[in-house]
């Protein structure tokens, strides 16, 4: 634990502390945050691990701090990480959005706990999903991963530092109470065997370099602090100079762009995982620990001779919309089991928009889906009720 | 396949988180085998009901939760109330008989007992009574290799108590019932 170097073997491993070993092999050297069940293990082991690997860990006073603190680190050219639970992303999203405007690449993780507000600390849930969409206030592209196991919550933070490199926002790490405080084996590579993406900098002369300025991908390329470049950035509409114009015409350029960057790149980003899709007459969607908790409907509903397909998102944010669209044509319809009382089942019949069913399959969280619900919803849908 | 659903039980601050912990890394890490180990607890860290769970299985573990425990390790009278109706029929029940005073019917189940607190006591930790249990299981469930679960023991204690728990194992592990 209190090794110099970045691990690889075979572990025994919480889901948490997975986690913040993603971090550490993707190249994270800061983490500001609060502790919070259930996501506390994240910061202890990484309030142990970062001085060893000439990083900062800083507990700040309080959540909105926290969120500062990592996108002023990320501005400095660290790949910064916090971890909290619902009550404390509430508190982060101003500045959740102040990243997404300024596009600060860093990784905000969120062990979801039983909500609303304080709710259950100590159990699990799926009820900030929209929140990770629609948290903080305006128009942008988001990217949120969801993790079913400690070894996929070590991946998937390799993965949500790449892509918030890549594509220069803050990215979601969609975790659960269940996967953060659950025990598996995980599986560490060597470093040089993981594909990291580290950010992009500018080949241009401080005389030509402009903070925002972009080509076709739509995002803008880093300068080094401290190399002779002029920077500026701000919350307020800006022109590719980075200063305020607070115009229509700026507005209309800047805004669009903060959301095409990601919707135009959704075949990379979206990951999903899927099984008898093909013949199925059923889809059963599901994303996160629901993916695991309710595999034993789907047995069950393959002994009963229903023909039922499984499509798991990973990627929850960008919605995979064209996949359901092209799915819902061809399918009776879908069931949508979430730890939640609809959320991700809105956009799944968003996109299915009447060409066949959509169940939602709720469950208000700190337990796990009643099989025989599952089930039922599976046959109704086969049924066309 | 073969599947195999662990459930411990008892007070906060014995260490019935550690001993899913445990049997849990032995099982993956030394026995190559595929396991999944989840925890139930309240806000408070001491005395309150704590329940673990592991699920051991050949292949991938997909559902991750014991609601039907092959295995019940029972460590105080109110994780014995509470989890005794999740053991399966022929399932086996191992308790502490010095915390588990108040028996039900254990006819549809193999039911063994043992002082694991107080065998404890007598090594000089009572601390290490979960280790005590984890020897017990070992031989009595075979829940995993007793190589492997020393192993596991080894790895996830303090290395200046390594002889103490190692002494607890044993203790567990050799106690018959009929003695």
């Amino acid at each position: 634990m209190f090794q110099k170097s970045r691990l690889h073997g075979e572990f025994f491993m919480q889901g948490d502390i997975a986690c913040a070993e993603g971090a550490l092999a993707a190249g994270c050297r800061f983490f500001g945050g609060y502790p919070i069940t259930p996501a506390s293990e994240i910061a202890e082991r990484m309030a142990m691990r970062l001085p060893l690997l000439r990083g900062v860990f800083i507990q700040y006073e309080d959540e909105i701090a926290s969120m500062a603190g990592i996108l002023g680190a990320s501005w400095a050219g660290m790949k910064s990480m916090t971890a909290t639970s619902g009550p404390g992303i509430s508190l982060m999203n101003e500045n959740i959005g102040l990243g997404m405007m300024m596009e600060a690449p860093c990784v905000v993780v969120n062990v979801q706990r039983g909500s609303p507000s304080t709710g259950l600390p100590t159990t699990w849930g799926q009820s900030d999903m929209m929140q990770a969409r629609w948290g903080s206030h305006g128009d942008y592209g988001s990217i949120s991963l969801v993790p079913n196991s400690p070894q996929e919550f070590f991946d998937l933070t390799i993965t949500a530092f790449n892509f918030s490199e890549k594509y220069r926002l803050p990215v979601f790490l969609m975790a659960d109470a269940l996967v953060g405080h659950m025990t598996e084996k995980v599986v560490i590579p060597k470093v040089e065997e993981l594909e990291i993406i580290n950010r992009k900098y500018t080949n241009k002369t401080p005389k030509d370099y402009l903070a925002y300025d972009y080509d076709e991908s739509l995002i803008p390329d880093f300068a080094k602090a401290g190399d002779g470049y002029r920077y500026h950035t701000t919350g307020l509409t800006h022109d590719r100079r980075g200063y305020p114009d607070m115009t229509v015409e700026c507005q209309e350029e800047l805004v669009p762009r903060l959301v095409n960057k990601i919707k135009n790149n959704i075949n990379d980003i979206s990951l999903t995982e899927e099984y008898d899709i093909e013949r199925a007459d059923v889809i059963v969607i599901s994303y996160g620990i629901t993916s695991r908790t309710i595999l034993p409907a789907i047995t069950m509903a393959k002994k009963k001779g229903i023909k039922v397909g499984y499509l798991r998102l990973k990627t929850v944010w960008p919605f995979p919309d064209e996949k359901i669209r092209k799915l819902s044509e061809k399918v009776a319809g879908f069931v949508v089991p979430e730890m939640n009382l609809g959320q991700i089942s809105l956009e799944v019949e968003r996109c299915a928009h009447n060409n066949s069913l959509v169940k939602l399959v709720p469950h208000p969280g700190g337990g796990i889906h009643k099989f025989e619900d599952v089930l039922h919803a599976i046959e109704e849908v086969v049924h066309g009720k | 396949m073969s599947e195999l659903r662990v459930k411990i039980s008892g007070f906060g601050g014995q260490g019935i988180i550690l001993s899913a912990f445990i049997v849990g890394k032995a099982a993956s890490i030394y026995d190559q085998q595929h396991s999944s180990m989840t925890q139930a607890y309240g806000p408070e860290a001491r005395g309150g009901a704590c329940s673990s769970q592991v699920v051991i299985s050949s292949k991938n573990v997909e559902y991750p939760l014991v609601n039907t425990a092959d295995v019940l390790l029972a460590m105080s009278q109110e994780g014995y109330d509470t989890f005794l109706p999740i053991l399966k029929k022929g399932g086996i029940l191992l308790y502490d008989t010095d915390l588990v005073e108040n028996l039900r019917s254990h006819k549809d189940f193999i039911a063994k007992g043992i002082p694991a607190t107080r065998f404890a006591e007598e090594l000089g930790k009572k601390i290490v009574a979960n280790i005590v249990m984890l020897g017990f299981a070992t031989k009595q469930a075979k829940i995993v290799s007793p190589d492997a679960m020393k192993g596991a023991i080894a790895d996830s204690v303090p290395s200046k108590f390594t002889d103490l728990n190692m002494k607890a194992f044993q203790a567990g592990y050799d106690y018959n019932e009929e003695q």
